[in-house]
């Protein structure tokens, strides 16, 4: 057998806490199934271990003495080779249950684990993902559920297999020979020593390769990256000489690692013929002169037992470090599952709404078209019906993505329902942030943000961004139609109603050029469409929400002018009617807005029409002459 | 496939022979002691002969040393003829890649070369030392087991010949099986983690829309649809171990009833009936081994394939075979040239380009996305070659000149640019290795660049990470200029590289460059028309044709599209934030 590399073992806090909880997780749901496995891996290995052992009654009880008879009866052999059979079979079929049953209690646990980490993941706050690079949380997904999957089917099974195997052995060994089973004992502490020896030995190098395989594969990913800046610079065979150095790095620590590693296998091997040598020696020296009883068959039997008594050993503790190693990955994923969900403690929802003659409101199940906040007092229980309108107020709102830094200060600012609210200011000044604690993808410190004249903290979460609509500067399309991702802004929109938003959108008209038209898959984020098309796409998920109040990302000019003039049509005809808070890039968005709001390192220093602005010669005029000239 | 990577053994054919036949005497060395034993107990132990016991115990030893022996002389030349395998496949493709033209990587894209070089090389130099070591090993030692039970006895063995048939079929037929459906749910099980890596770097957007349940359930039936496809391809390989328990057992069954009775009957001894035991055991766990080493080689084939198309790719461009290498001016002439990515294309993507420019002219051009301006600079300094025409610089046509002269006398600043980790100073001298500090620190200066650079605290020797991440996309800009300008070029091609500077800064560079390298032939692609009107000339290019070619003031006056795009920038279409960020 090729041995497994000894990889350096990766620290864990608490192994046996973590252990505790994925038994838990998995006792939950397959209790019952547990126990049948426990059950009958222990008539496996039982079995086995029999079936061996009676190899001493076949040489002393049966063969001996038949040998020795001058008409041998072969009845009692009989007999006996049919207790064998059905020992054996319960073995095979024991073999099989457990087996089988494992694949289900493997499957199903890791079905499970990635259903509840991915809902769970579904809920925590966007800080989650802000703190934690993609690669990691994807990785959890990969690596440490692919481990977790080894260790639930493979390394525990087999542990248990491989140690009751040891100790079902180890008292079959005694009951046949107490000095041959201290020979064996001792062998088989030298094996464990010397794999010591050679597992230090050999991680020193595998920590060396690790390291050069790290810094080559960090060499060949940078010039894959700038192969083209290669070329243009003819840096060709100056790159050759600095890959051979590192290549050749690796290539010295990798061989040294992989020898060591190597080694392991034939020593252990040729340990265990040792031991195994001994004993025959031993063993004959013992059944010549009579001492302890030794007879043929148990010699026999007990050289068997040798031999097979170093490989449950080797495989205790390859699948102990398996099992160290998926626990590190366990701790990541409870790391994932123990990160606190988004708290939402709103109670104020949205309903359709009717309004009645007398201008009161009353709430309907039917979809009117109309919508209505149902604030319901905390109290005396008494419902009160907000018309739903875009009305968002800022007083006084201090925010921080941690507790040390804030980064906005004392921001005051309204904006009634229709008006267009502009945000200028350099990069960050904080207009993004801005518009991420409106649809409280953050929470504020300090201050309060009302919409519709609530605190936004007293609405439900889900509620409050459904009135809210959102174009981001980086848009992010999913795998599916091009259908598909426009109605992902109303999951039970009409096609007649994808069409008119995509319409108003001005992404009609390239749609209908792709290839399959509104049935188009796009892959890969929309990887085959050009910036400007998905943002157009976005815009139209964006519309056929038909949101009141609307949070804008305007594109930077990396887009060409003309498709540029397309897509700022698309969102001119998004925003009107709406209140709409812009991340301006754009002079005609600046000077059509309503308000004009400066910011620079977190404070609004002006604030004003277009007009206004430029008559008071501030930060403004600055900004915008600094354009013009 | 295999004719192209075994070359790159190279100097590691010695190792890759020695290893399988170290591996063989290891193998042959092992099949013995079980021989030995049934001798020491058929012999010694029945014959009380002490003497005889201690002398093959002896040789015994003396074996399992020279097992020892040829086991870790296998161990150590197996590792380092797959080491050096992998070694040499890196070394080989990446020599390839470096000739390898715009074209060339284009087909491959960054991330399938990184792939190839760095976990398809992993797959095949692991499965090359699985091949070294055990395809050899498995084999040798069924067979010596097998010889060995001949020996013994021809009856009992042929039990052990049956089984290795019946059990070698069921194993080949339930490995096939399961491969191909893990495959099939590998496959479905990638889409399910492409899924969630969008969905984690959409949640801005999943959340906005409030869709996470809509997300959990499209999860929730993806992987209940892996779930099931697993538990199939588990239900085949569950088969596995019961089916070689079954097998051995039969084995140890009837060897024993059989055998028990030959003993009797005085036809086998009972020494050598427990050996066969021992040898039962070594046969049936190879042929496991075999099928293991099997699935192992079958599943880096693929890499195999991968790292052997890298290595047979020929560059799509040659070097002459008399190379001029003196470019004598910076004048470009276009004459007829069409140009396709791609021969087997319907639509080139430029057409019947005709141009003539004099050396040390400023041209601009501009046009919308997709309008191959940058397909029509690349051809200058002949990173792509053209469908049909010439393209001349210097009055000769660019596939006359020796690629790295041609390269270095006309220099581009990509529109995709990268710079590398390193110092800043180390970053400049791709451009010329030989510059000395001050050369640098003066094109720096032109480029705009030696502002930024004097603020940070460690100046000229401030460290860039991979990629450049540690400056802002504006001052990577501005050092790519200054690189490109320590050629001391004779053309210089800036394709949209200050899109992100500031307009003010922009407007700089463009002055330096025209005051102090006068000569220097200058194309200047931009967005912008205030990054180009100043320009002698400018190139109106729409899809892939020249839309009209004169000067700024006479392009307001009589070309359409150039008037569309002044005037959308003019009014009220500009970039707000950039205008005052610096």
């Amino acid at each position: 057998m090729p041995r497994q590399m000894p990889k350096p073992r990766p620290k864990i806090k608490n192994p046996g806490k973590l252990f505790l909880r994925l038994s838990k997780f998995v006792g939950k749901i397959y209790s019952i199934q547990l126990i049948f496995v426990l059950v009958f891996i222990i008539l496996s290995v039982a079995a086995n271990i029999k079936g061996t052992a009676f190899l001493k009654d076949l040489v002393d009880v049966y063969i001996e003495p038949l040998s020795k008879q001058a008409h041998p009866d072969y009845g009692p052999l009989t007999n006996a080779i049919l207790r064998i059979i059905g020992i054996y079979a319960i073995g095979v079929i024991s073999t099989f249950t457990f087996s089988k049953i494992m694949i289900y209690v493997g499957q199903g646990t890791l079905k499970r684990m990635r259903d509840t980490l991915f809902s769970h993941m579904q809920d925590l706050p966007i800080k989650y993902f802000d703190t934690h690079a993609h690669g990691d949380i994807m990785s959890v997904y990969t690596n440490d559920i692919d481990t977790l999957r080894q260790m639930i089917s493979q390394s525990i099974p087999q542990l248990i297999n491989s140690t009751l195997t040891i100790v079902l052995i180890f008292i079959q060994m005694i009951l046949l020979s107490v000095p041959l089973t201290i020979i064996t004992v001792l062998m088989v502490c030298i094996t464990l020593f010397v794999t010591r020896k050679f597992a230090g030995l050999s991680s020193k190098y595998f920590l060396a390769q690790q390291k050069d395989l790290g810094t080559l594969n960090g060499f060949i990913e940078e010039m894959m990256n700038g192969q083209k800046v290669v070329k243009v610079f003819t840096h060709e065979q100056q790159n050759i000489k600095d890959f051979d150095v590192l290549n050749d790095k690796l290539f010295e620590s990798a061989y040294n690692a992989n020898r060591f590693a190597n080694y392991l296998g034939p020593v252990n091997a040729q340990i265990g013929n040792a031991s195994y040598v001994i004993c025959v020696i031993v063993g004959a020296m013992l059944a010549i002169n009579g001492h302890f009883d030794l007879t043929i068959g148990a010699l026999v039997t007990f050289l068997t037992f040798n031999k097979s008594f170093s490989m449950p050993i080797n495989q205790v503790s390859q699948q102990l470090n398996a099992i160290v190693m998926a626990l590190a990955g366990c701790e990541r994923i409870f790391d994932l599952l123990d990160e606190k969900p988004e708290a939402d403690n709103g109670y104020v929802t949205l309903v359709n709404s009717v309004e009645n003659p007398d201008g009161s409101i009353t709430e309907t199940k039917k979809h009117t078209g109309h919508w209505a906040w149902k604030h319901t007092h905390q109290a005396d229980g008494s419902v009160d019906y907000i018309p739903l309108k875009g009305d968002v107020v800022f007083d006084g709102v201090d925010f921080g993505y941690n507790e040390e830094k804030m980064v906005l200060h004392d921001i005051k600012l309204y904006a009634k329902p229709g008006q267009k609210i502009a945000f200028v200011g350099s990069t960050g000044a904080g207009k993004t942030t801005i518009t991420n604690l409106i649809n409280r993808f953050y929470d504020i410190q300090d201050g309060k943000i009302r919409y519709d004249g609530i605190n936004i903290n007293k609405i439900k979460k889900a509620d409050l961004r459904h009135s809210l609509g959102i174009v981001l500067q980086d848009t992010h399309l999913f795998t599916g139609t091009v259908m598909e991702n426009i109605r992902y802004g109303k999951l039970d929109a009409t096609d007649e109603e994808v069409y008119a938003a995509a319409k108003l959108a001005n992404a009609d008209t390239f749609i209908h050029q792709l290839a399959d038209g509104y049935d188009t898959i796009l892959t890969g984020d929309g990887g085959n469409l050009s910036q400007g098309q998905r943002q157009l796409l976005a815009i139209a998920r964006a519309a056929i929400a038909d949101p009141p109040v609307l949070i804008l990302d305007e594109a930077t000019s990396s887009i060409d002018t003309r498709t540029e003039k397309i897509v700022q049509d698309g969102m001119d005809r998004l925003m009107s009617g709406r209140t709409t808070f812009v991340i301006a890039h754009r002079l005609s968005t600046v000077r059509n807005s309503d308000c004009i709001i400066v910011l620079e390192q977190g404070r609004i220093i002006e604030k004003g029409t277009h007009d206004e602005l430029i008559e008071a010669r501030g930060k403004y005029y600055q900004l915008y002459t600094g354009l013009s000239n | 496939m295999l004719k192209t990577l075994s070359a790159e053994l190279k100097e590691f054919k010695r190792d890759s022979i020695l290893t399988p036949l170290f591996m063989l005497g290891e193998v042959f060395m092992e099949t013995l002691i079980p021989f030995l034993m049934a001798m020491i107990i058929d012999t010694g132990i029945k014959q009380n002969n002490l003497p005889y016991i201690f002398k093959t115990g002896a040789i015994m030893m003396i074996v399992a040393l020279l097992s020892l022996m040829f086991g870790c002389l296998g161990a150590k030349y197996g590792a380092r003829a797959s080491m050096g395998f992998g070694r040499n496949l890196r070394k080989g493709m990446f020599r390839n890649i470096q000739n390898f033209s715009f074209a060339n990587i284009d087909k491959y894209n960054t991330a399938g070369l990184v792939t190839r070089l760095t976990t398809d090389v992993t797959n095949v130099q692991n499965a090359y030392q699985m091949i070294l070591r055990m395809c050899m090993r498995a084999p040798a030692s069924m067979i010596c087991s097998m010889i060995a039970c001949f020996l013994i006895s021809p009856r009992l063995a042929s039990i052990y010949l049956i089984a290795v048939i019946v059990l070698g079929f069921a194993l080949g037929i339930m490995t096939v099986l399961a491969m191909k459906y893990f495959q099939a749910a590998f496959k479905k099980y990638d889409a399910l983690n492409e899924s969630v890596e969008e969905n984690v770097s959409a949640i801005r957007v999943v959340k906005a829309y409030v869709r996470g349940d809509y997300e959990k359930n499209r999860f929730h039936k993806a992987s209940s649809n892996i779930y099931e496809m697993l538990v199939k391809a588990e239900n085949i390989i569950v088969w596995n171990s019961p089916f070689m328990q079954f097998t051995v057992y039969s084995c140890i069954v009837l060897v024993s009833w059989f055998g028990a009775k030959m003993v009797v009957g005085g036809s086998l001894e009972t020494g050598q009936l427990t050996s066969m035991l021992t040898y039962c055991m070594n046969i049936l766990m190879s042929l496991m081994m075999l099928s293991f080493v099997f699935v192992m080689i079958s599943m880096s084939v693929a890499s195999a394939n991968r790292i052997a198309e890298v290595l047979n790719e020929k560059s799509t461009l040659d070097n002459p075979s008399n190379p001029i290498h003196e470019v004598k001016d910076g004048s470009i002439k276009f004459d007829n040239v069409e140009f396709k990515y791609n021969l087997k294309a319907e639509e080139p993507v430029l057409n019947n380009i005709n141009l003539d420019i004099k050396s040390g002219e400023t041209i601009g051009i501009i046009g919308g996305t997709g309008s191959s301006k940058s397909s029509l600079v690349n051809l200058i300094s002949r990173l792509y070659d053209v469908t049909s025409g010439t393209v001349s610089v210097g009055g000769r046509d660019v596939r006359e000149y020796d690629l790295d002269s041609l390269r270095n006398q006309v220099s581009v600043v990509l529109q995709k640019n990268v710079l590398f980790s390193g110092s800043i100073l180390d970053n400049l001298r791709w451009g010329n290795p030989n510059a000395t500090d001050e050369e640098c620190i003066e094109a720096c200066k032109l480029a705009c660049a030696d502002e930024f650079i004097e603020r940070f605290p460690r100046k000229y020797n401030t460290h860039i990470e991979q990629g450049g991440n540690n400056v802002s996309g504006g001052q990577k800009q501005r050092l790519c200029i200054a690189r490109a300008l320590l050629k001391k070029p004779k053309v210089l091609i800036l394709d949209d590289s200050t899109s992100a500077v500031d307009t003010a800064t922009d407007a700089k560079i463009r002055k330096a460059l025209s005051e102090s390298i006068p000569g220097t032939t200058k194309l200047i692609i931009a967005q912008r028309i205030s990054s180009v009107e100043n320009a002698d000339r400018i190139i109106v290019l729409n899809d892939g044709k020249i839309d009209a070619f004169d000067t700024h003031e006479n392009l307001i006056k009589n070309n359409e599209i150039y008037r569309d795009v002044y005037e959308s920038q003019t009014k009220g279409n500009g970039d707000f934030d950039e205008g005052g960020a610096n």
